[in-house]
């Protein structure tokens, strides 16, 4: 690791003007995706800008418009267990309580979790080529060893999947993230904020150098009758989704007054159809329009050498958290699918 | 108080406590003066030369003291013989910083040197090399065609060449009412303990090294390094009291021992030099194989023909073999066999043993083909390994010195609860859940090898043994000390057993479930001439209560020499001593294998596992929900750290058959899941009920002790129980390692 300076922020504009006095400084939260890069030989900061401490900033508040607000330094552990969203952000909840483990929960935060970068074994090894850690160098998972890469959305530059759980939740909530930089502040609908790679894979997301997250806000409404996250992975903690399944219904009986459902591992971003769920709309709420919902969610996914099982996992999937969020009980700890 | 025997009694680790309070130290834990870090540098590439060496940035960061390479290293041994240890297969052994030949990737190339850690790695990613590469080959499936037999050499004696062919398998097989062809394949494993491997060299001055190592055989160390730094043997000790896991990884000297001694000796500095994760990927794995089967029985579900073939692996300058293809018809008879074994060499490291080489390998595809031949002959699984049940070696006519697989089989089954089978796939369903039980059987070596053991008695009356062997956390300082305990009937707080350091005696590098009975028979033979040298003294004494009496007429117990019938009548351990102007009495001796004798029979562990799986109907998610496994190793000196052994090896087996591989990308000519956040290994949502049973195995035969060793034969069998049940489960046969879920879409 190289030398670097550290401070302390002490507020929102200190932390922004702290970034502009040295050439690589980088904000640190819990610091468990920051410092594996570092290790990794990825990134080499000389400045980190501990954003920990920030008073005021540790907060789950309820919102004027009926929503919540989550402050985005507080763990993923305190947001996972809060009881406002316990009760009525259970996805939420659950989503990120099936990613990593409990130790990185209780130092990983909500912004980080939001700014984490791909798990592509290729774009963590500084000698091989990628375009995301290095444009313009290829890609090695196209024809690589891809089975944890994406399906959908992908472009010939870069493959890479967002690895996030909770980032996959706050989409079907539809929640927006509020940032502030030097020029004040800005809220990113959450579909605007992680990026597909197109041309330009070293991007991961919207937010621009300068800026910061402060925190989420979660819309009134949070299924919190009906919903499930379903999690498939090669062991059953402690790895990164091959495909997850956040869905959110409200039900008029058996019928589908309004259905969510978000896609995790599949694609750069969290993945959503807004034609799927428009047809499920007044539909019943069975195997049936879930798999055809599942159908045109998965239309025109591409599968490379070892990742075409994830177009009819993911189908499957699709349809039994559908079921699953019928019966919420149902549910197993770590997002397995229900017994 | 009277002593009570401590062998066969559940006793919980001697050092435990040590460890779980973090107070046992490991080889990175030794802080001396001065001490210097070394951070390794692998190369980038797989195979060629380097033309250029740029070590300017590094050496300026401040704080860094050297960096060494190939071209400014010391003057090395020039013989490669010299290069040699104990478990070095047929070929030329691995020289780092030797010349600026690449040999595979993630060779070391470089130490850097720092007054700290954090600073040697940093200016590790200063150092730059320039490469002219060369075409490489690292996957073992397009290059079957280069298959070709092994070389032999000095270890390969314990891993023979295939047996010769007997009968006519062809024709049997051709002819053969039922028979099976199948192909198995496994992926590369990396041994992954959890200590990182590495190396604290203390710099004592006058050409004396002590050296904290990570390393399952110090005295294979020591030698290894003395040959290769010119030093005399007595000036190298290497120490290793504490080993966090190894699993075969450190039966030979790894590289970081090289660079840390080489650093030490060119600076005349205490260096300390440890791997990172990534670099346990580096050097030594389990190989990749592809095996074939075909196996053929008569109406009745005889087997009439055994035939297996492997092709393994391994690197392009060492041969590295296992023993595959012999363990059927050691297992089951036959009249007509044939055996195959070849090698590839890729542009890799050379493999090296990880636990149950070869036979976990092989059981695989030996227990899934007897799988698919037990559907076909529509016999249940168990019934059609008891049709063919071996008593004697059907590969030697042999009598074993004892097998009770019979009642691994029958205990095991019983236990599980295998009745309830029901015999088709695919038939029994649990909710959203298809159930599959599945079972196998294991088999592993039971070796021993010679041991030479120090022990005396001291002036408190007290046992302390000297012995150069390890303890890599399978319990061994508490076994040997068990068993000494009870030679010499005193309480286990009264032995000291010193391991762990190559002054001491000599025992074999801790490999092969070995250690109990080579070590420990070495300590029944000492103790024997030791109980003999007390008694005389004792019987000389003045005035002696045991006067007159032989050696058959007493017993020793709570550091005294009873007579057998006056418990009133005796000489304590302590008199003796003082009576011996106190002066400890002592004896070293050798404990080795009756080879005379056990040539007549053939010695083996077995066991039998037992495994229940759920498989989700629609998404295929596999959780093995249950498994038992039944052990047949002799006599089991401590059922407590025989189970952990067991239940760890259980626990891999599920890691084998579900999870654990290390990925080669072929094109970049290198592993890239080398982090244990993508090298899958079970965690403990993965892991449900495991039951251990020891079946009652009294041999006589084997060795002085009746024991034949647990640390490998609970993994053999589990991979292939797994496999099995999935098949029962799902109707699918998986015949590739590990087992992904989504195949079963
Ligand atoms: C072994 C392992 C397994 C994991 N498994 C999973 C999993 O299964 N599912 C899952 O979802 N995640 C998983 N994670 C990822 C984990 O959730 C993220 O590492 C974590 O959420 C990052 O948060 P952090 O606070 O530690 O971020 P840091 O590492 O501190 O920061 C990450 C980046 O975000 C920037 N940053 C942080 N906060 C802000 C802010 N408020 N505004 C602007 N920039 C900011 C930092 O500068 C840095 O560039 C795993 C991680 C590890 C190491």
């Amino acid at each position: 690791m190289n030398n670097f300076d550290y401070i302390r922020a002490s507020d929102i504009d200190d932390a922004l003007a702290s970034l502009n006095t040295h050439d690589n400084g980088s904000f640190i939260a819990g610091g468990t995706n920051l410092i594996d890069l570092w290790k990794y030989n990825l990134l080499h900061p000389d400045l980190l800008i501990d954003i920990n401490h920030l008073p005021g900033h540790h907060a789950i508040e309820e919102i004027e418009e009926g929503g919540v607000r989550l402050s985005a330094f507080l763990t993923n552990a305190d947001t996972a267990y809060h009881p406002l969203i316990e009760e009525r952000y259970p996805l939420l909840s659950k989503a990120i309580l099936a990613g990593a483990s409990a130790q990185i929960r209780n130092m990983a935060t909500n912004g980080g979790n939001l700014l984490q970068r791909t798990r592509c074994y290729y774009f963590y090894d500084p000698d091989a080529p990628c375009n995301k850690r290095n444009p313009g160098s290829g890609c090695s998972a196209l024809n690589g060893y891809n089975r944890i890469h994406a399906i959908l959305g992908a472009s010939e530059n870069c493959i890479a999947v967002f690895p996030s759980d909770m980032c996959v939740a706050l989409a079907a909530l539809d929640a927006v993230v509020n940032v502030t930089g030097i020029n004040g502040e800005r809220n990113i609908r959450f579909e605007d904020f992680h990026r597909l790679p197109g041309d330009t894979p070293e991007l991961d997301n919207n937010l621009k150098r300068g800026e910061i997250i402060t925190s989420i806000d979660l819309p009134a409404k949070g299924f919190a009758k009906n919903y499930s996250y379903l999690k498939l992975r090669d062991r059953h903690s402690y790895a990164f989704a091959l495909v997850s399944v956040a869905t959110g219904m409200e039900l008029d009986g058996d019928i589908i007054k309004e259905a969510r459902i978000a896609l995790g591992g599949v694609a750069h971003r969290p993945w959503r159809l807004k034609e799927a769920e428009s047809f499920l709309q007044g539909k019943r709420a069975d195997e049936h329009s879930f798999a055809a919902a599942a159908d045109m969610m998965l239309e025109g996914a591409k599968g490379f050498k070892y990742n075409s099982f994830k177009i009819e996992l993911a189908k499957k999937a699709i349809v039994r958290n559908g079921l699953m969020a019928l019966d919420p009980h149902s549910q197993l700890p770590g997002a397995q699918p229900s017994a | 108080m009277s002593t009570q025997p401590t062998v066969g009694k559940p006793v919980s680790r001697l050092e435990g406590k040590l460890k779980v309070t973090g107070a046992a130290k490991y080889a990175a834990e030794y802080d001396v003066p001065g001490l210097l870090h070394g951070y390794v540098v692998n190369s980038t590439i797989t195979k060629g030369k380097i033309v250029r060496v740029d070590t300017g940035r590094a050496k300026a960061v401040n704080g860094v003291i050297e960096v060494i390479t190939h071209q400014n290293r010391p003057k090395l041994a020039w013989f490669d013989l010299q290069y040699t240890d104990m478990d070095a297969p047929p070929g030329v052994v691995f020289k780092p910083l030797y010349d600026a030949e690449i040999k595979y990737n993630g060779q070391p190339v470089a130490l850097v040197v720092a007054t700290d850690f954090e600073t040697a790695r940093y200016a590790a990613t200063l150092v730059s090399f320039e490469y002219e590469e060369e075409p490489f080959e690292t996957c073992l499936d397009n290059n079957l065609e280069k298959a070709r037999d092994a070389k032999k050499g000095f270890a390969t004696i314990l891993r023979p060449p295939p047996p010769k062919p007997t009968g006519d398998f062809e024709g049997a097989f051709k002819n053969a009412p039922v028979k099976v062809e199948s192909e198995y394949w496994h992926g590369v494993e990396h041994h992954n303990p959890i200590e990182l491997f590495a190396t604290t060299t203390v710099y004592e001055g006058d050409g004396k090294l002590t050296i904290y190592d990570k390393t399952q055989g110090t005295i294979n160390n020591q030698v290894f390094v003395a040959n290769v730094f010119g030093l005399h043997f007595k000036d190298v000790r290497i120490l290793a009291p504490f080993v966090g896991g190894a699993f075969g990884s450190g039966l030979r000297p790894q590289y970081q021992l090289f660079l840390c001694v080489m650093a030490a000796l060119l600076l005349k500095r205490n260096v300390r030099v440890v791997l990172d994760r990534k670099q346990m990927f580096s050097f030594s794995h389990r190989p990749q194989s592809v095996q074939r089967t075909r196996f053929s029985t008569d109406e009745n579900g005889k087997l009439t023909g055994l035939n297996h073939s492997a092709v393994s692996e391994t690197s392009q300058f060492e041969d590295y073999t296992e023993q595959v293809v012999a363990w059927s018809h050691k297992l089951y008879p036959a009249p007509n066999t044939l055996f195959e074994y070849k090698l590839v060499p890729l542009d890799v490291h050379t493999p090296i043993d990880m636990r149950a080489p070869g036979g976990v390998t092989a059981m695989h595809a030996i227990e899934c083909t007897m799988d698919q031949l037990a559907y076909k002959l529509n016999l249940d699984p168990l019934e059609f390994r008891l049709r063919n049940y071996a008593e004697t070696d059907p590969s030697t006519q042999k009598p074993f010195t004892s097998k009770a697989l019979r009642e691994c089989y029958q205990k095991g089954a019983e236990k599980f609860g295998w009745q309830k089978r029901n015999p088709t796939p695919g038939s029994t369903i649990r909710r959203n859940k298809l159930v599959g039980y599945g079972m196998a059987t294991g088999m592993w070596d039971a070796y021993q090898f010679p041991a030479r053991m120090e022990a005396m008695i001291t002036k408190e009356g007290k046992l302390v043994l000297n012995n150069a062997v390890t303890d890599i956390g399978t319990g061994t300082l508490t076994v040997m000390s068990q068993i000494a305990a009870d030679e010499l009937g005193l309480p286990l707080e009264d032995v000291t057993f010193n391991y762990g350091d190559s002054k001491k005696p000599f025992s074999m590098f801790q490999g092969g479930s070995s250690v109990t009975a080579s070590t420990g028979v070495a300590i029944v033979v000492a103790a024997k001439t030791l109980k003999k040298k007390l008694f005389k003294k004792a019987a000389g004494i003045k005035n002696s209560p045991i006067a007159g009496a032989s050696e058959e007429d007493v017993i020793f117990k709570d550091g005294n020499i009873y007579l057998r019938n006056d418990p009133t009548a005796y000489v304590s351990f302590k008199d003796i001593i003082s009576l011996n102007n106190g002066r400890a009495i002592e004896t070293t001796n050798m404990g080795a294998p009756d080879v005379l004798n056990l040539r007549k029979y053939s010695k083996a562990a077995h066991s039998a596992t037992f495994v229940e799986v759920e498989v989700d109907k629609d998404l295929k998610i596999i959780t093995v929900t249950r498994a038992v496994t039944a052990v047949a190793a002799g006599k089991i000196i401590n059922p407590k750290t025989a189970r952990s052994q067991i239940l760890g090896s259980m626990v891999w087996g599920i890691s084998k058959a579900l999870h654990e591989e290390t990925i080669m990308d072929e094109k970049l000519g290198k592993y890239i899941n080398t982090n244990l956040g993508e090298y899958h290994i079970p965690v403990h949502a993965d892991i449900h009920e495991l039951d251990v049973i020891f079946a009652d195995e009294k041999d006589t035969l084997i060795n002085e002790l009746g024991v034949k060793g647990v640390g490998e034969i609970g993994l053999v069998a589990v991979p292939a129980a797994i496999a099995n049940a999935v098949y029962h489960a799902t109707g699918t046969r998986i015949t590739k390692l590990p087992i992904h879920f989504d195949e079963l879409l």
